[in-house]
């Protein structure tokens, strides 16, 4: 038996193009080969995330074992158009962690419903590489000045909501929030630039 | 619909990293099914999730975990694949609200909470100390002027408000923090109906509002 903690042993790197490409083929044709990649891509990285969000090492495994059970079952509602498969697979793990561990539901949104208006962003967006465009938002993270990531991090890798942040960092919760939204505005900025 | 009041960012950020209670989240997802300028602010959002998924050092998964889930693969799982129902025709209630209501909103069986105020609470949603609830406010009648412990979302679903802030009408919501007093009043001669979460009772400024509070638990 392998020692749980320790980190998977390197597979072949996969771009975000390839693995969008390999939901497709599970979407579309029901692909085992395709899920298993993706399995052996997202699985151990989901476990890693969802450890670090603070689960034990079983519910870690669990979840990350649910989250790519559900990209099977939910593979159908794939739409390539409007998502890449990481942001997809993000969605999934980031709801059943909460529905598992915090005993919530997270509601998600309709993403076909009444008073879909066509935005122009969607049609550009479709003309940037999509792998490209991942790239952005990483270097644009990373860009973010010190006070800004701290928040940006204890909120999504830590699970920390505004409050608990706040008290955390000794900082009202009216910079917490004006923070957050600066972040998001750097990061909309960087891709903004790119997309004209 | 065009929609001039959205959500915050930062509220939009929080329901992404998936820190709002099940109760705001529900809110936050209606409005977003109605509202393609936050969804797609929601969508650059989701890449910071994906990002940072993506960048997580693998860690080994059990050994046997692949065989085990690819073997329970072409199990019988047709509960799980129904989609939402998607019949446009039959309801204008945006999703997941519609879930818990009858098809129109005529057909909703109000409770009197208040003169000219009727309620109908969705038990379903947890909620922890605050509440969620449908209200409908006849023309003319005010909520009396509150503030908040924590955040409230209004989201209109028919007929307009007024407040401080702003008018209100179908699709807009009112996103306010704990810093905010606000008084709105239904103002046209049609009933509004609103979805509306707080995290934490109302705080009503006046004496006869808390006394209303303590009878109709609002």
């Amino acid at each position: 038996m392998q020692d749980q903690t320790c980190p998977a042993k390197p597979t072949i790197q996969h771009n975000s193009t390839e693995l969008t490409a390999l939901l497709v083929k599970v979407s579309q044709q029901r692909d085992k080969k395709a899920f298993a990649v993706l399995f052996e891509h997202f699985a151990p990285r989901v476990k890693s995330y969802v450890l670090k969000l603070g689960s034990d090492e079983t519910m870690a495994e669990e979840i990350a074992q649910q989250t790519l059970l559900q990209v099977w079952r939910k593979a159908h509602l794939f739409n390539e158009e409007k998502a890449q498969a990481s942001t997809w697979i993000f969605r999934i793990a980031r709801n059943l962690r909460l529905d598992m561990i915090r005993k919530e539901k997270h509601f998600d949104y309709d993403d076909h419903d009444l008073n879909e208006v066509v935005d122009e962003r969607d049609s550009q967006e479709k003309v940037i590489n999509r792998n490209q465009h991942a790239q952005i938002v990483r270097t644009a993270l990373r860009q973010l000045p010190a006070d800004q990531i701290d928040i940006v991090r204890l909120s999504f890798y830590e699970g920390l909501s505004h409050g608990e942040i706040s008290q955390k960092l000794g900082v009202p919760l009216g910079t917490v929030k004006s923070r957050m939204r600066l972040a998001f505005k750097r990061i909309k900025d960087s891709v903004g630039e790119v997309l004209i | 619909m065009t929609i001039h009041h959205h959500l915050n960012d930062d509220t939009l950020m929080a329901y992404v990293a998936g820190t709002v209670s099940e109760s705001m989240s529900f809110v936050i997802a209606t409005h977003l099914s109605l509202c393609a300028t936050c969804r797609n602010k929601v969508k650059e959002m989701e890449k910071i999730g994906a990002v940072s998924l993506e960048d997580e050092t693998p860690l080994a998964m059990q050994s046997g975990a692949l065989d085990m889930v690819m073997g329970m693969l072409d199990n019988d799982f047709d509960e799980e694949i129904t989609p939402p129902a998607n019949d446009h025709a039959v309801s204008s209630i945006p999703m997941p609200l519609r879930q818990f209501l009858p098809d129109d909103l005529d057909q909703i069986q109000w409770k009197n909470m208040a003169p000219g105020i009727k309620t109908f609470p969705l038990p379903e949603i947890k909620a922890g100390n605050g509440a969620v609830r449908l209200l409908k406010i006849s023309p003319g009648v005010t909520i009396p002027e509150h503030g908040h412990c924590g955040a409230e979302l209004t989201l209109v679903l028919k007929g307009s408000f007024s407040d401080e802030v702003g008018r209100f009408k179908a699709g807009d919501v009112a996103d306010l923090d704990e810093d905010t007093n606000h008084q709105p009043i239904a103002d046209t001669s049609e009933d509004c109906i609103c979805l509306i979460v707080t995290e934490s009772p109302l705080k009503f400024k006046a004496l006869m509002p808390r006394l209303m509070q303590y009878f109709v638990g609002m």
